[in-house]
């Protein structure tokens, strides 16, 4: 009985224990990944303020100078570093992709959720999937070799600007934008537009009445992460908008966004010159604005739980 | 699921560690420089034994691929050997070398015009080692219809005072500038021997960082005008003489053609033995004429003039 007894209490006590090494196991193991990744995301954001702030300590530019000053010449003999330009360039170009992706993203999410949910859903998913895989280098290329010669030959100017960045981009942000419409559009229940055709409306009105009122913080929280991504996109958009450091007159003239000055400059410039400061400058805006992206689409999932 | 999870606890422990060993190589590299060079050396003789360690260049896109592809066969002649080539632009690799991050920082310009300033005493300790040259030649698109330009009809376009191709003897169409951007090394090039004054960004200018997009544009775009190293030119774009010279390699080698500059790769100091074998086999005649001249680079031992940092040419 002894024996048994004792045999039963060690099976007991052994089953407890491999149990607690397991959780312990995985529990470790778990904690260290989240604190790997939160120490990784902490050192980022230290090191591109650190790095980014140097521009207004250490090398003494104003800090009214480098957000409105429209100069940027980093090599001159008396240097200047005017970044509005830039600023300038990233906002009017994000804004038009999101005014070109926008109506597309949201008028292809309707055909696949409510005109025809069926083999318009399964044409044109796997499409949009597709897009979003291309590489940046990709879009910038068929930008140059497409789009730029086309505008070149439609209307004045050299087809390389603001507008050839803006069309470029809205094609890479229509994937996120589409994709983030057909989810809510989807979710949205069933019994609010059979209502609604209940009471006689046809399904124009179902659509612009219903379902896109409904839906609409759901659908902009798609465009603020689109946007988001045109806002950081960098390679493609180099590629097209021509770079030049100054705020543009028209659509069809050279401009430069954050991003195609921090490529353009980062290898060139030594660590630690202003030069090189002033860029790590522009890429501390480029975060802050990206946090202040994230903070929308917050808002908005907060608007769209009520 | 036994062996699943000891395969999973397997996993977990090998990333810790590769990072941990991550963290430990990069601090070394960083204290001692070319530290696995120095240590092998004492197991050396001077006659050509094996060369063992490694060595990690990084910088100037421009050089990447003729220092890649001299160390693929250095690497096939010494199996101990491990070469790294990493990219990231002439600044990057002046940077890590000057910082002992690398052994070897690849440069498109002297250290000395890059490193100036709070950084002078950086570049003093760098040690230079010319491999290469590199003639840069201005280039337009071919309805633009001149085929030679003086110095000063190319300041005057590159400074925006001359506007229209007819102004310097071409077609009635305007001129569209396509530049490098500012802290290129080609561009620093093609400013300090070509035009011999700095330009500033025009309006409506366009800057692209590579020499492909670059062609690209000069040859689809009317009017446009450029600058390629020689390796890039073909037949879409127009080759334009400078000052009714030729931008030929042999006018390059004998001094005649001026627009032209050193591919460098620096040491922090005086080489390790393993370093100075492998930038002693790019002054090699098999390198110097084989993969120097197949990538379209011009051979720096052939050079009739040497030029130092201030630009003043010498004849050798």
């Amino acid at each position: 009985m002894i024996v048994q007894n004792n045999k039963i209490a060690q099976n007991h006590k052994s089953r407890i224990e491999k149990h607690h090494i397991e959780d312990f196991i995985g529990r470790s193991y778990m904690s260290f990944c989240v604190l790997l990744l939160i120490v990784a995301i902490i050192s980022m954001v230290y090191f591109v303020m650190s790095k980014g702030v140097s521009t207004f300590v250490v090398d003494k530019v104003s800090i009214s100078d480098f957000f409105f000053g429209t100069k940027w010449s980093p090599e001159g003999n008396n240097p200047s570093f005017g970044a509005l330009p830039f600023i300038a360039g990233s906002f009017i170009t994000t804004l038009l992709a999101a005014l070109i992706a926008s109506p597309l993203s949201i008028c292809a999410a309707l055909f696949m959720t409510e005109i025809v949910p069926g083999w318009g859903k399964k044409l044109l998913q796997p499409v949009i999937e597709l897009l979003s895989g291309i590489p940046s280098v990709v879009y910038g290329f068929v930008g140059l070799s497409v789009i730029v010669p086309f505008l070149r030959d439609v209307f004045p100017g050299q087809g390389i600007g603001v507008a050839a960045g803006s069309i470029v981009l809205s094609v890479m942000i229509l994937p996120t934008i589409t994709s983030v419409a057909v989810d809510a559009l989807s979710a949205l229940p069933q019994n609010l537009k059979e209502s609604s055709f209940a009471l006689g409306a046809t399904r124009w009105q179902t659509i612009s009445g219903v379902i896109i009122p409904t839906t609409l913080p759901a659908i902009l929280t798609g465009v603020v992460l689109g946007m988001a991504r045109a806002f950081g996109e960098a390679l493609a958009v180099q590629m097209v908008i021509g770079n030049a450091p100054f705020i543009p007159k028209s659509l069809f003239e050279s401009a430069s966004t954050l991003t195609s000055v921090i490529t353009l400059g980062m290898g060139n410039t030594t660590m630690g010159s202003p030069q090189n400061n002033s860029l790590w400058s522009m890429a501390l805006v480029l975060m802050l604005m990206t946090f202040l992206f994230v903070f929308i689409v917050r808002l908005l999932e907060k608007r769209r739980a009520i | 699921m036994r062996s699943r999870k000891s395969w999973f606890l397997a996993l977990a422990l090998t990333s810790v560690l590769a990072l941990s060993a991550c963290g430990n190589n990069g601090g070394n590299n960083s204290a001692n420089g070319g530290n696995a060079g120095a240590s092998s050396a004492p197991t050396e003789t001077n006659s050509g034994a094996e060369l063992s360690g490694s060595i990690l260049a990084s910088g100037s896109t421009a050089l990447q691929p003729l220092v890649e592809q001299v160390a693929e066969k250095f690497m096939e002649q010494h199996a101990g050997l491990d070469i790294q080539v990493q990219g990231g632009g002439s600044g990057t690799g002046l940077t890590q070398v000057a910082e002992k991050q690398v052994d070897i920082g690849n440069s498109d310009v002297f250290a000395e015009e890059k490193l100036k300033d709070a950084d002078a005493e950086k570049a003093k300790a760098l040690v230079d080692h010319q491999v290469a040259v590199v003639a840069i030649a201005a280039v337009t698109n071919p309805a633009a219809g001149v085929d030679n330009l003086t110095k000063q009809q190319l300041v005057d376009i590159f400074t925006g005072k001359v506007t229209n191709w007819k102004e310097v003897g071409g077609a009635d169409q305007k001129i569209q500038i396509i530049n490098r951007p500012a802290s290129s090394g080609t561009r620093a090039t093609f400013e300090k021997f070509a035009l011999g004054t700095k330009t500033e960004d025009l309006p409506g200018s366009i800057q692209e960082d590579s020499s492909g997009t670059v062609k690209k544009i000069v040859a689809e775009t009317p009017g446009a005008i450029g600058y390629l190293a020689l390796s890039y030119l073909d037949e879409t774009v127009k080759t334009l003489k400078y000052d009714s010279v030729d931008p030929s390699v042999d006018n390059v080698i004998s001094g005649k053609y001026p627009v032209w500059a050193y591919e460098h790769m620096y040491t922090n100091g005086e080489p390790t033995e393993t370093v100075k074998a492998f930038l002693d086999y790019f002054l090699t005649d098999e390198v110097q004429n084989g993969d120097v001249t197949e990538l379209g680079y011009i051979p720096a031992s052939k050079m009739q003039v040497s030029r130092d940092v201030a630009g003043n040419v010498t004849n050798k």
